[in-house]
């Protein structure tokens, strides 16, 4: 249900697509005003939810501790997965965003008869997840070709250490095929592994499916499906030179790509996919374990009501005293 | 009280969820599965709201008026104040990488132990109340109303976490459930929701100085009943002190270690070790409790616990202060003690009075792990040991949740324990350390009415406590944690029978050759020590 939901919205929104690439008239919203919406959408978006995170205090450091900790000189400390220094955060923050450090500790529980548990390494979502993640990076820099006059070195260099294998006309980028492997196994995942399919939720599916389309259609233009790329390069020119233009004759499926893209755009702000952004600010990776060394202000400290040592003495004075216990009030 | 399963029956584990929506499932209140609800009286004495006596088991909890409007109220309020609890109910991919890292969800497969799914029973309320997309699109954005099914399954699975944190260690975006859970107890406590295992603790603490509620001439009788046992060990009299001024060091450990076996033994090994230095310190009958259970219940009340430990410190007049073995009283002294009741800056930094050691990493609290200052003591050549004498050991070590993964205590009592063992061996890796299993009963869910509970969560523990015994013959299962000490010997006894349970301080002091002790014959639980057997 969940499912099938996210799946005929997505293609409802592919069918908007195409409906606002036949139609003439709405080639302007769908080429020019939904994008720019989108990205204004999504850059204020993500920048009021990072605020509202930061806007809360992290009131207590509360790392967790992945490793020994700072302590005698001869006890050699894990000084990235228990940091104490800020050197050491940056460290294992890069570790956690660059290769999912955390990801990459999974292990699969094995419940056999007797009982007798085992946890064996299990790598496999780690590695579909570096894989998505870094062949989307990877896309949406040679992507970023379209929107700049000649070619930049990075951009340069990532098309063809992308497309190294040189196959094809046009050339074969590989993360092409990364990215569509890698989506569709992590739905298989959510489909198949029957605790995952419990948890999921239709904010689950409805992402995989958009990215699923966003790259297939993407994949369909470039390789199938001949798109008029000049006219694509004119008009991705105009949006970023605010001289917005529609070319004629670029083909519909271009307009689907678009569509899809803005509306991931637009929904990233809202949705779980801010995980981009809440990586950075987890308490539990980005602090260093120096409590003991540094006190750690929280600024909502207040005055609590406790029960000093005089009231307690009044309490169990003469028991004290008759126990050879020392008071201050004889 | 419910009956508790044999291990055969309760080893009958299902991991695989029903057909049904989760949301669609009400949590089925089963005993054996809870604690009692705390007393009214014992919530007066902390001021706590609704103070009654209530019982969970019961359809009517006796709830405030307006219990909704309390708890969403307390929602955005704690939303404002703890970023990590905002970022927590945001970020969650449902990836799933934590679902099977829970000891509760591997010991009895509700998928409601999922830390994720554990997670989601606040999320969804979060989403309704807090977030456009579920106030519009409701259950499709995964979203719910708070009601009272909604309640009751939140104290049944709130209550089913013991914020050991391992789900932590393995999210790509460190979500703590022990964070969730945390605030959901806060929300309880505003309901007075509480359970009595952890309010009448907390009660006692707050005005006796201890969870257990001993009174400061009881202290004092305890532990000389210690002292008589350690005379017929080692022939030594040892004079401690009580509440001391002008002392050098302030010792403060866990009331459970003065009240019942193993831990008893541990408090007999921290006299003896302290008595062989000469060691200038003394214990307080006010501030006689290193944990905190206050700590699991609002984040204020274990402030006001936490508070007597400086405010003790200051009055006798001490240098620094000296920890013992527990758990999560070291989360709270490391992570917390200082930012609440800080800073201690009429001490000094802690420096061992035999070594000559800073602690540096402790030069901003002031408070030592007791395991620190022993394995620098050993290290620096300064306890004679004799380890044989632990030679009909075989021996193992358990990290507690809160040392290891709040902290990083991970080497220190490892160093020590190797020092006065000759046979030591690790339980699997993915099982110690970082990823150590919770004993199954921390979090103040060390009742026994919920005693099914306890053993379905101490089960990842205990198994591998079974895989070193039968590779190795390990027998005893050492720890610094006056929890596990307690749960532990539980566990052992249902699950792997034949293991015992002990503090690294007992193992120390059955090895610490004393100045002008007797030729030892016994170890500290009055067992004859190997090769002294009487000869029949």
């Amino acid at each position: 249900m969940k499912m099938l939901f996210s799946f005929f919205a997505v293609i409802f929104l592919a069918l908007l697509g195409f409906a606002g690439g036949k139609s003439t008239s709405l080639q302007f919203i769908f080429g020019v005003v939904i994008p720019y919406a989108a990205v204004a959408t999504f850059i204020l978006g993500v920048i009021y939810r990072v605020a509202d995170w930061a806007r809360s205090p992290v009131p207590f450091r509360i790392p967790t501790t992945c490793g020994q900790q700072e302590s005698l000189p001869w006890i050699k400390q894990s000084k990235i997965e228990n940091p104490s220094t800020s050197m050491g955060v940056w460290a294992r923050m890069a570790l956690e965003v660059l290769l999912f450090r955390s990801l990459f500790r999974n292990t699969k529980m094995e419940l056999r008869e007797g009982p007798k548990i085992s946890y064996g390494s299990d790598k496999w979502l780690w590695l579909a997840g570096l894989a998505f993640h870094w062949s989307f990076l990877v896309i949406l820099i040679r992507h970023l070709r379209f929107f700049s006059e000649g070619v930049p070195l990075v951009i340069g260099i990532t098309e063809s250490l992308d497309s190294f294998l040189q196959v094809g006309v046009p050339l074969f980028y590989l993360t092409d095929a990364v990215i569509l492997a890698a989506v569709t196994f992590l739905f298989l995942r959510r489909v198949f592994i029957p605790q995952v399919k419990y948890i999921s939720q239709a904010a689950d599916y409805f992402p995989l499916f958009l990215i699923f389309g966003i790259a297939v259609s993407g994949v369909l233009m470039r390789y199938f499906l001949k798109v008029h790329i000049v006219g694509v390069k004119e008009m991705a020119m105009g949006l970023v030179t605010l001289h917005p233009v529609i070319p004629e004759g670029i083909g519909v499926i271009f307009y689907i790509h678009l569509f899809l893209i803005s509306v991931l755009f637009m929904y990233i702000p809202f949705s779980k996919l801010m995980h981009l952004g809440g990586v950075f600010l987890s308490p539990t990776r980005n602090l260093a374990n120096n409590s003991r060394i540094v006190r750690h202000i929280n600024p909502w400290n207040y005055p609590v009501h406790v029960h000093t040592y005089d009231e307690y003495e009044d309490d169990f004075r003469e028991k004290m005293k008759s126990a050879g216990i020392p008071v201050e009030k004889e | 009280m419910a009956k508790l399963p044999t291990p055969e029956e309760l080893a009958k584990i299902d991991l695989n969820p029903p057909e049904k929506d989760w949301m669609d499932t009400p949590a089925d209140i089963k005993p054996g599965m809870f604690c009692w609800g705390a007393k009214g009286k014992n919530l007066k004495i902390l001021d706590f709201p609704n103070a009654r006596d209530w019982s969970p088991a019961e359809e009517d909890w006796k709830l405030p008026k307006d219990w909704e409007g309390t708890v969403l109220e307390a929602f955005a309020d704690k939303l404002s104040k703890y970023r990590s609890f905002k970022i927590f109910m945001d970020v969650c991919v449902r990836c799933g990488a934590c679902a099977d890292k829970c000891h509760f969800f591997i010991g009895s497969g509700d998928p409601k132990n999922m830390p994720v799914l554990r997670a989601e029973l606040m999320r969804s309320v979060y989403r309704k109340y807090f977030t456009n997309s579920g106030k519009v699109l409701g259950k499709l954005a995964g979203a719910r109303e708070l009601d009272l099914a909604v309640l009751k399954e939140w104290w049944y699975y709130f209550y089913q976490c013991t914020e050991c944190r391992r789900c932590s260690v393995f999210c790509p975006y460190g979500i703590d459930t022990a964070e969730i859970t945390m605030m959901a107890r806060e929300f309880f406590n505003l309901l007075g929701l509480n359970i009595d295992w952890i309010a009448g603790p907390v009660a006692n603490c707050y005005m006796k100085g201890n969870h257990l509620g001993l009174e400061p001439h009881t202290i004092k009788s305890s532990i000389e009943f210690f002292l008589d046992d350690i005379e017929t060990v080692t022939g030594i009299k040892i004079e401690p002190t009580f509440n001391r001024k002008g002392a050098e060091i302030l010792f403060v450990t866990p009331s459970g270690d003065l009240f019942a076996d193993p831990g008893t033994y541990t408090a007999m090994g921290y006299l003896m070790l302290f008595h062989e230095l000469g060691l200038d310190y003394t214990w307080s009958t006010y501030a006689s409790e290193g944990g905190n259970f206050g700590f699991f219940t609002s984040n204020e009340m274990a402030k006001r616990l936490n508070s007597k430990i400086y405010a003790e410190a200051k009055r006798l007049g001490v240098k620094w202060i000296l920890g013992g073995e527990c758990g999560h009283m070291w989360r709270v002294l490391n992570q917390y003690m200082d930012t609440w009741n800080g800073p201690a800056d009429f001490m000094e930094v802690p420096t061992s009075p035999i070594t000559g050691t800073r602690f540096e990493n402790a030069r901003s609290t002031k408070m030592v792990h007791i395991t620190e200052f022993t394995a620098d003591l050993i290290k620096h050549g300064k306890l004679k040991l004799d380890p044989s004498r632990n030679d009909h050991l075989k021996v193992t070590y358990h990290d507690s949740c809160n040392t290891a993964r709040g902290m990083g205590l991970l080497e220190e009592p490892r160093y020590v324990l190797k020092s006065v063992c000759n046979n030591f061996y690790e339980m699997p890796d993915n099982t110690i350390r970082e990823q150590t299993f919770c004993c199954g009963s921390g979090t103040g869910l060390n009742a026994s009415e919920n005693m099914e509970l306890r053993m379905k969560g101490g089960l990842p523990r205990a198994n591998a406590v079974k895989h070193v015994r039968d590779q190795h013959g390990v027998n005893m299962l050492a720890n610094v944690c006056a929890i596990d000490r307690a749960t532990l010997k539980a566990a052992m006894e249902y699950w792997v029978p034949d293991v015992s349970v002990c503090g690294t301080h007992e193992l120390l002091a059955n090895a610490l050759v004393m100045k002008g002790e007797k030729e030892r014959t016994q170890d500290l639980r009055l067992e004859p020590l190997p090769g002294k057997e009487v000869k029949e």
